[in-house]
């Protein structure tokens, strides 16, 4: 039944996101108007519970998202399989999840 | 490269763009976390890579950056409507209409990023 809760998480994951990723592309469109630089982005996110909130769900649920996403196509087209495949699967995840966490962390804390 | 009945199909196109604008997207992933970590470490160096980023083709990789975010995001949708929804006759309309939808997202994007001062 892995497959099963694979594609549940695949869609709730997505469900999520479907907000988030309207939220994110707003603000880039809003942010870049002025060109980028790292104060203008600190300002706007740096102490801000709401921004760590949003982002902090945003990277782990494109971590989960991501993963399942690669599973498949390393599934049908590397033609991974069994353990190999979700040792594979799960060290994306992780190091997406970190890596995010990291990043959000780094622009909000 | 032999091109398979199946795949003439229009929403072959939708298949094949969703997967590998996510693909594309994971993989770039790793580098949009990386550079928003230099804020913590070394913000001289984030200044240095968000100059980086006025370069024109810098800006056009960025267009399509938000094109495969918007995409996918389009397609995911029309996905999600395919597997829950009765069946519409309409799927092909609704994966041109994500298509359309895509490209107006990341030339808003791009305009915004493009005109401007």
């Amino acid at each position: 039944m892995i497959n099963a809760r694979l594609y549940i998480m695949q869609r709730l994951t997505a469900l999520i996101m479907a907000p988030l990723v309207i939220g994110h592309i707003g603000v880039m469109i809003y942010a870049v108007q002025n060109g980028l630089s790292a104060a203008e982005i600190l300002g706007r996110t740096q102490g801000s519970y709401f921004w760590a909130i949003f982002y902090g769900t945003f990277a782990l649920a494109v971590a989960i998202h991501a993963a399942i996403g690669l599973r498949a196509i390393l599934h049908e087209w590397v033609r991974l399989d069994g353990m190999v495949l979700n040792l594979v699967c799960w060290a994306i995840a992780a190091g997406l999840a970190g890596l995010g966490l990291q990043a959000v962390y780094s622009v909000t804390g | 490269m032999k091109v398979s009945g199946h795949q003439r199909h229009g929403l072959w196109f939708a298949y094949i763009s969703h997967r590998l604008s996510g693909l594309l997207l994971a993989l770039f992933l790793p580098l949009h976390f990386w550079v928003l970590s230099l804020a913590l470490n070394d913000r001289a160096a984030l200044d240095g890579f968000l100059s980086w980023t006025d370069l024109w083709y810098v800006k056009v990789a960025e267009y399509g950056l938000v094109f495969l975010l918007s995409l996918h995001f389009f397609g995911g949708l029309r996905l999600m409507a395919l597997e829950w929804l009765p069946w519409s006759a309409r799927q092909k309309t609704y994966a041109a209409t994500a298509l359309a939808a895509g490209f107006a997202v990341s030339t808003s994007f791009f305009l915004s990023a493009t005109f401007y001062g």
